[in-house]
């Protein structure tokens, strides 16, 4: 496992085309909101959220990381019945967070990967629960194991949601 | 200016979650009448249901085809179980309706209003929200279907939500174990009522019932029809668990009726019709009136004045239908139309209940003894051309 710190001009930047721009993100909204439907327990799983990450590391862009967050997190606040930004507002920070974090740090291995759905899992579920309540008043029930255990599953499918983006980024 | 430049990142993101945290507070101030994002969930709703509708016509249209054309092991077995089941349930319901009358009776005694499902829509469940934090699902039927909000979603176990948002072909339900929805509910044999919501981890809760009653695990939960969205009397679970919850009181937990988890069809339901209660004119006559009615009974005295001669008459007129001559007795068809039903032993043979105990005790035992010749097949002479003073006791 190597999460090294390296240089700007030692990393490399990725871009996508723009058919897999739009169609990743929006597939995976769709298979977040079908899945569920078919297999309940895939509820624990964040697929946008891992779509996000893996496009701001890849393109180490805070700018378009930001972007990226905030309108995946949106997109998806608008297939709920929440108010539209709760989710726009923690995916935003964690778009712009991983890719900021993407240019100090190589995260191209699968251990890197897993480690850093882990910490921006967590950062997502910090800023929603501040936003949710300290915003919005919604009553949240939280429970610790099942927090560990939707962040673990969310760390693995990372993995395998990263190598499938890898096969569609081109280098810049 | 330098500033600005080494910093753009952190403003831009100061900027855009600024943005978005205004947007919830315009959001959080307006009700949903007027909403301000509508445009925003019409676009998300737009880009993923055509994908779901397409991939659940797909499922379906295979689920049918491999089931009505291949997999037809059983079926001939199946078809049998389900005749006997009619059967069976043919004479529960001659049972149910003797109940249902004197319930519409009572009814109308008493002026009531009763409120009954007139019109529903089946809608096939195409998408959820996708979230623990949200329980709702999208319904593949919409605007142009006649749907509208706040309509009823129900399915034979039991009821599943409102319709929240409707879009031109897709409808919103929210799940009646969101934590945002409300239901009217009563206790079927406490007659109890209180609020049903949903709780944040998903489970449904029955509030504001008193902490100094009796409740009991395993009651059934029924809509009370205060909230103007459900009908009186559906089902919604059972009670599972009772604790003292806070203040003066209960929190009653309950499980629902339906499987909100693996909905898959659902009902919809676009008309709710409220009438005057009335005694029941056009439905099924009782197996007892018939028979009564073939049966000569202790005449009414006649009038000083009356002269027509006394012969037998029915038990109970007022449940025979009104457009029938008064010894013709009445079937009702599934559309409510009335047929004659055949004279002599085969007619108390089908009316007559005689499998389940329950519905033994209700009508066969206190017949009189001719009943059961009837019943055993031994015709009887017309009711009206045996003498009264003959009639057995």
């Amino acid at each position: 496992m190597a999460i090294t710190y390296t240089s700007g001009e030692q990393v490399e930047v990725y871009r996508f085309s723009i058919p897999a721009t739009v169609l990743i993100p929006l597939g995976a909204l769709f298979l977040q909101v079908w899945l569920p439907l078919k297999f309940p327990f895939f509820l624990i799983f964040d697929l946008p959220l891992l779509v996000t990450i893996g496009f701001a590391t890849a393109r180490r862009n805070p700018l378009a990381g930001l972007v990226t967050g905030s309108v995946i997190g949106i997109m998806q606040d608008a297939l709920m019945h929440q108010p539209i930004g709760l989710f726009g507002i923690a995916k935003t920070v964690v778009g712009f967070g991983a890719s900021s974090l993407g240019i100090k740090l190589d995260v191209e291995n699968a251990g890197a990967r897993f480690l850093l759905t882990i910490l921006f899992y967590g950062v997502h579920e910090v800023v929603y629960f501040v936003t949710a309540r300290g915003l919005i008043g919604l009553r949240m029930a939280r429970s610790w194991p099942h927090e560990l255990l939707s962040c673990l599953a969310n760390a693995l499918l990372g993995v395998f949601v990263f190598m499938l983006l890898d096969r569609v980024k081109k280098r810049t | 200016m330098d500033v600005l430049g080494r910093y753009r990142n952190l403003i831009v993101l100061v900027g855009v979650l600024f943005a978005q945290v205004l947007g919830l507070a315009v959001q959080v101030r307006r009700t949903t009448d007027n909403e301000p994002t509508r445009l925003i969930r019409i676009w998300a709703v737009g880009a993923v249901t055509p994908l779901e509708k397409v991939l659940s016509w797909a499922r379906t249209s295979t689920s049918d085809v491999w089931h009505n054309y291949f997999y037809l092991r059983g079926v001939r077995a199946e078809n049998r179980a389900l005749k006997a089941e009619i059967e069976r349930m043919n004479l529960e319901q001659v049972r149910i309706s003797q109940d249902a009358d004197q319930a519409r009776r009572l009814q109308a005694l008493l002026s009531f209003k009763e409120q009954f499902i007139s019109q529903t829509m089946a809608a096939q469940v195409i998408g959820s929200s996708g979230s623990e934090l949200s329980r709702s699902v999208y319904i593949d039927k919409g605007e142009k279907d006649g749907i509208r909000p706040d309509m009823a979603v129900i399915t034979a176990d039991g009821i599943v939500g409102k319709v929240l948002r409707v879009y031109r072909s897709t409808s919103v339900v929210l799940l009646i174990n969101d934590q945002t929805s409300g239901v009217g509910a009563l206790l079927d044999k406490t007659r109890l009522q209180g609020i049903l919501h949903g709780t944040p981890a998903g489970e449904v809760q029955l509030e504001k019932v008193m902490s100094d009653e009796a409740v009991l695990a395993g009651e059934q939960v029924l809509t009370s029809g205060g909230d103007g969205i459900f009908p009186k009397g559906l089902l919604i679970g059972k009670v599972t668990s009772v604790s003292q919850g806070s203040e003066l009181f209960l929190n009653i937990h309950v499980r629902p009726a339906a499987d909100l988890s693996k909905l898959e069809e659902v009902l919809v339901v676009t008309k709710i019709d409220e009438r005057q209660a009335a005694p029941d004119q056009t439905g099924a006559a009782r197996a007892v009136d018939i028979l009564a009615e073939r049966l000569p009974s202790v005449p009414v005295k006649p009038d000083a004045n009356d002269k027509t001669p006394a012969t037998a008459k029915p038990a109970n007129p007022a449940t025979l239908p009104a457009n029938l001559p008064a010894n013709v007795p009445a079937k009702t068809e599934a559309g409510g139309k009335p047929k004659p039903v055949p004279s002599g032993p085969s007619t108390a043979q089908t009316l007559t209940p005689s499998v389940t105990p329950a519905t033994a005790s209700n009508t066969t035992k206190p017949l009189p003894k001719p009943v059961k010749a009837m019943t055993e097949g031994k015709p009887q002479p017309p009711a009206d051309s045996q003498p009264v003073e003959d009639a057995p006791h």
